[in-house]
């Protein structure tokens, strides 16, 4: 964005304020990680969908490039969503499909074939991505929902200190 | 000095900077006293609005006392002076300022040849904004230097708190605009989208403007009680029928006159599904903003009726149905506020007790709890509605 503001000409004054030392933000523990997780998810969504016949070929799983390119498109999806304004539905896209995954690959990891020792490694992998989804979603819906119970009521402001009626028939 | 900092997208930091000073003879400097987090803060905040820049300081609803003027503000401004400034940064002298039209103020923002480009033609400089505004230092801080400051300020009594005057600069005038832009008659139901700040004045200004009845239409539970209390009937657009309720109301004929107090974040729920396709367009830069609201007024109001939208657009929008506002022969009318077109007439209402904007403000805070304000107003938790910061 810096390099555009410079091609545009948006410049600063010279006497706009200047940065001495940062505060306190509004970004805390688990906005960073839904943020990492998202990047995360657009990198590896970005692998299986255009090295998906690698993918297929360290797992054990020739034939199913089509699902893991499917994959790839949905941890795109989610990682996008990831990086939205409200992150948690993104990482809970990322949950559900952490699920469909280990489904893949627990099929992978049973086969007779001479690679599922890799298929291993990436279920142990995705598992703890897993935990570690799980972990933000929590620390975000604690973050940031609105928790359940009363609100507040608002009735006794009008914001007329002379009153409705009186302030229905102001004239000018 | 202490300031909000805008350093990327949901990232606003109170940070430690340095203090502004005179750079035009006609500024002013001051102290700021009180100022606030608005609803467009949020757009900025989640980084809807284009050409923010690292760095940048928020903040465009401020008010304080002056501490420093400018040689050409002199006539005008003197030390001491309590003033509430304008969100609008304006010149005072061009053609559209001597017409009043203060928001589209042909000099007073500083990078006027990108805004040529990017708008057609340059809107007025604004504080705390997009650089494609200018990009002027906000008032979330603890001074604040006012460009055209002999031009860009409103005077206010001693007698009058900074709750009750705070919000001439942004909100009040706003929602004033808003309602006014309607042209209400005594028989009109005016609808309100969205119990914000803004749908909360536009809600009282629609009444001391003389609606025959205001409606107002959210699913925040403490939002439509405050709603209610000005005087609205409320509709729940979560358990509720908008269109149902609407022609209920106004005997299947649907209302006169529709404000969108909502803008380019309008609520995504799976009951709408056009919200979701916005939603995700929006995510990934197909769509800027999200336009349900537009799209519901247009079908609900009246056949020759008036639609006003005081509600932040940045850019492009998706799937508005013109031809039935073309048939329909709606008007649209909208814009940035012309803020110093109705403060005059404002304050005067509020001295005279016709009405006490403070009635908004659920929470009060220092400036180095801003960013967690920003994360509370946000996230509508602790039935926020309004902060307001004290640095």
């Amino acid at each position: 964005m810096s390099m555009l503001m410079k091609v545009a000409g948006l410049t600063r004054s010279p006497g706009d304020p200047r940065i001495l030392s940062t505060g306190p933000g509004t970004l805390a523990g688990p906005d960073h990680l839904a943020r990492g997780l998202g990047w995360f998810s657009i990198g590896l969504g970005m692998l299986e969908l255009f090295g998906a016949r690698r993918v297929t070929r360290t797992l054990g799983l020739e034939g199913y490039e089509w699902l893991i390119r499917a994959c790839g498109a949905r941890e795109i999806g989610s990682g996008v969503a990831c990086l939205s304004a409200n992150p948690a539905p993104g990482v809970a896209a990322r949950i559900a499909g952490d699920a469909l995954d280990i489904a893949t690959l627990a099929v992978a990891a049973r086969q007779g074939d001479v690679r599922r020792g890799n298929a291993q490694i990436a279920l142990l992998a995705v598992i703890g991505v897993t935990v570690l989804d799980v972990i933000c979603h929590q620390a975000l819906t604690a973050r940031h929902a609105r928790p359940p119970g009363p609100r507040r009521d608002y009735h006794d402001r009008s914001g007329f200190p002379k009153g409705l009626a009186y302030a229905r028939n102001v004239q000018g | 000095m202490k300031a909000l900092v805008w350093h990327g997208k949901q990232d606003i930091r109170c940070d430690q900077v340095s203090d502004p000073g005179i750079e035009d003879p006609r500024d002013a400097i001051i102290k700021v006293t009180s100022c606030a987090i608005c609803g467009s803060d949020l757009h900025l905040f989640h980084n809807f609005i284009p050409a923010m820049k690292n760095g940048d300081i928020m903040g465009h609803e401020m008010m304080g006392e002056v501490v420093e003027v400018g040689s050409e503000a002199k006539g005008k401004l003197k030390k001491g002076d309590r003033i509430v400034v304008p969100f609008t940064i304006t010149c005072g002298q061009c053609d559209q300022c001597r017409r009043g039209n203060f928001s589209v103020c042909e000099r007073s923002n500083r990078n006027k040849e990108m805004a040529d480009k990017v708008y057609g033609h340059s809107t007025a400089g604004l504080f705390g904004y997009t650089h494609l505004t200018g990009g002027y230092p906000g008032g979330q801080a603890e001074y604040l230097r006012v460009p055209f400051a002999d031009s860009t300020h409103i005077k206010v009594p001693d007698n009058l708190t900074d709750e009750q005057v705070l919000f001439l600069g942004d909100i009040f005038p706003t929602g004033w605009q808003a309602a006014v832009n309607c042209d209400i008659e005594p028989t009109d139901t005016v609808v309100v989208w969205g119990c914000g700040p803004v749908g909360q004045m536009a809600i009282r200004s629609a009444i001391l403007l003389g609606a025959r009845q205001v409606v107002a239409i959210d699913c925040i539970a403490e939002r439509l009680s405050m709603a209610q209390a000005g005087g609205a009937i409320t509709i729940n657009f979560q358990t509720e029928s908008v269109i149902e309720r609407l022609n209920d109301l106004t005997s299947g004929k649907g209302p006169e006159k529709c404000i969108d107090a909502v803008g380019l974040e309008s609520h995504v729920s799976m009951g709408q599904p056009d919200t979701l396709l916005d939603r995700a367009k929006q995510a990934v830069m197909m769509e800027s903003d999200r336009p349900h609201v537009v799209r519901e007024m247009i079908y609900v109001c009246r056949p020759g009726g008036i639609i006003s939208i005081p509600g932040v657009y940045s850019g492009l929008v998706d799937k508005i149905p013109l031809g039935i506002a073309m048939n329909k022969g709606l008007s649209f009318r909208m814009g940035q506020t012309h803020v110093k077109r109705w403060t005059d007439d404002l304050l005067r209402r509020i001295e005279e007790g016709q009405i006490d904007p403070s009635f908004v403000i659920t929470h009060t805070a220092t400036l180095e709890e801003g960013p967690e304000m920003y994360k509370l107003f946000r996230d509508k938790q602790d039935s926020c509605i309004k902060v307001v910061l004290k640095p």
